[in-house]
């Protein structure tokens, strides 16, 4: 797969060290089960943390703290995890791995909910209910969304089909990481539907009011 | 057994180790030989490490105490899965309380990382030149945080050690959330570039 639109290298630290919300961890994670090249460097932004961990100031410990552990290995003493992958992967799935626990093993299996003329959407459950959304979206054909601008962040990744917008065109495993100061407008072309694994930042208050403007056209 | 050899030519000064090198050797004696002096000394260097992290991030001290014991236990569990492909111990042991921090301390999750780290498990056994790779990493990018601009690393500690996000910092420095943004980026690129010089 020739992946051409990867992740924002600001995007990568966050997601090595850990600030993103559970949406955007999702996606992130989903584009670099697809992504070698950004699994690398997924890898070198965490060698950053490696680093920062080892010259880190120290703060003592309680006393006993190592002997209290080895108290607790010799109460539990589940075996050391094994090196080998404990389950099969299904070979037959188009969906990212991070992605399976949330939306099952295939895409033609999902249930959408039509939120405008040739626009359907799939709100995804999280652990946690707050902080950013996570839906899919089912384009047809020919269909343009409206331009829009985002209340903060969002992330995009095409599961499959092909949209295009100012940006190029993006086919599966593409992300678009775009920040809220942008507006476009994806276009699908082809004959085939674009579906699409979105997260939206939660949009602040003030922000909000703009966003709105907007929702009617596209539910989101 | 490789492990366990390295492991003896270190103890030997065969050859000057590097802190990267000795952490990698340690892990490898945790996974093949369930080693607890070599759990013990790697305790005694990250565990004072990781609680100061976690204080840092706004456990309180007895929350970062139990973080120091999770991440811990956790490393002796997974040793066998620690891959130097894919970095060294500091970096491996870092995902590791990076995850316990989010489970427990952000109330969020960290399974999204635990799938990609499925995906990657392989069932090779590590080599002496995977570590010896993994090691060399290590010194590059330590080497090129003690380089970075001193904006540029403020922001990387921040988002590491602390935790904060990248709005939360531009708040906390007064200063647009794009220059946050490319100020990461800047610091990013340099430690790559350097990483693959190594390639």
């Amino acid at each position: 797969m020739t992946i051409g639109h990867h992740l924002d290298n600001a995007t990568l630290l966050q997601y090595a060290s850990g600030e993103l919300d559970e949406a955007f961890i999702i996606v992130v994670a989903a584009h670099i089960a697809m992504c070698d090249a950004c699994r690398q460097a997924a890898h070198g932004a965490e060698e950053i943390g490696g680093g920062l961990l080892a010259d880190s100031d120290t703060a003592d410990l309680s006393a006993g703290a190592f002997e209290q552990l080895m108290q607790k290995l010799d109460q539990d003493p589940s075996e050391q995890a094994s090196a080998t992958r404990p389950q099969k992967m299904d070979a037959a799935s188009d969906v990212p791995a991070p992605l399976v626990r949330h939306i099952g093993p295939r895409l033609d299996a999902i249930r959408w909910k039509t939120v405008a003329p040739g626009v359907r959407k799939h709100d995804i459950k999280k652990a946690s209910p707050a902080g950013s959304s996570l839906y899919l979206l089912h384009i047809a054909p020919g269909m343009a969304v409206p331009e829009h601008g985002h209340g903060g962040a969002e992330l995009t990744l095409v599961l499959s089909g092909t949209y295009s917008d100012a940006f190029g065109a993006f086919s599966r495993g593409d992300i678009a990481d775009l920040d809220e100061y942008v507006e476009h407008q994806p276009f699908v072309e082809g004959e085939i539907p674009c579906i699409c694994l979105v997260a939206t930042e939660a949009p602040t208050r003030f922000k909000g009011i703009i966003n709105r403007l907007f929702q009617p056209f596209i539910g989101i | 057994m490789q492990a366990v050899l390295l492991v003896e030519n270190l103890k030997n000064d065969v050859a000057p180790v590097s802190l990267a090198q000795e952490h990698i050797l340690l892990v490898a004696s945790i996974s093949s030989s369930q080693d607890r002096t070599a759990f013990n000394d790697l305790f005694r260097f990250y565990g004072p490490r990781i609680k100061s992290i976690m204080l840092k991030s706004g456990a309180s001290h007895d929350l970062a105490e139990d973080l120091v014991q999770i991440v811990m236990m956790t490393v002796w569990r997974k040793a066998k899965q620690f891959a130097p492909e894919r970095g060294s111990a500091a970096a491996w042991i870092f995902t590791i309380a990076r995850n316990a921090r989010i489970d427990h301390l952000r109330r969020g999750t960290s399974q999204p990382y635990l799938d990609i780290d499925e995906l990657e498990i392989t069932s090779d056994e590590p080599n002496g030149e995977d570590n010896a790779i993994a090691a060399q990493r290590a010194e590059i990018v330590a080497a090129a945080l003690k380089k970075i601009p001193a904006d540029q690393r403020e922001i990387i500690e921040q988002a590491y050690m602390e935790s904060i996000s990248q709005s939360e910092i531009a708040k906390k420095l007064n200063v647009p959330l794009g220059t946050v943004k490319s100020r990461m980026r800047l610091a990013y690129a340099k430690l790559k570039d350097s990483l693959e010089d190594l390639k």
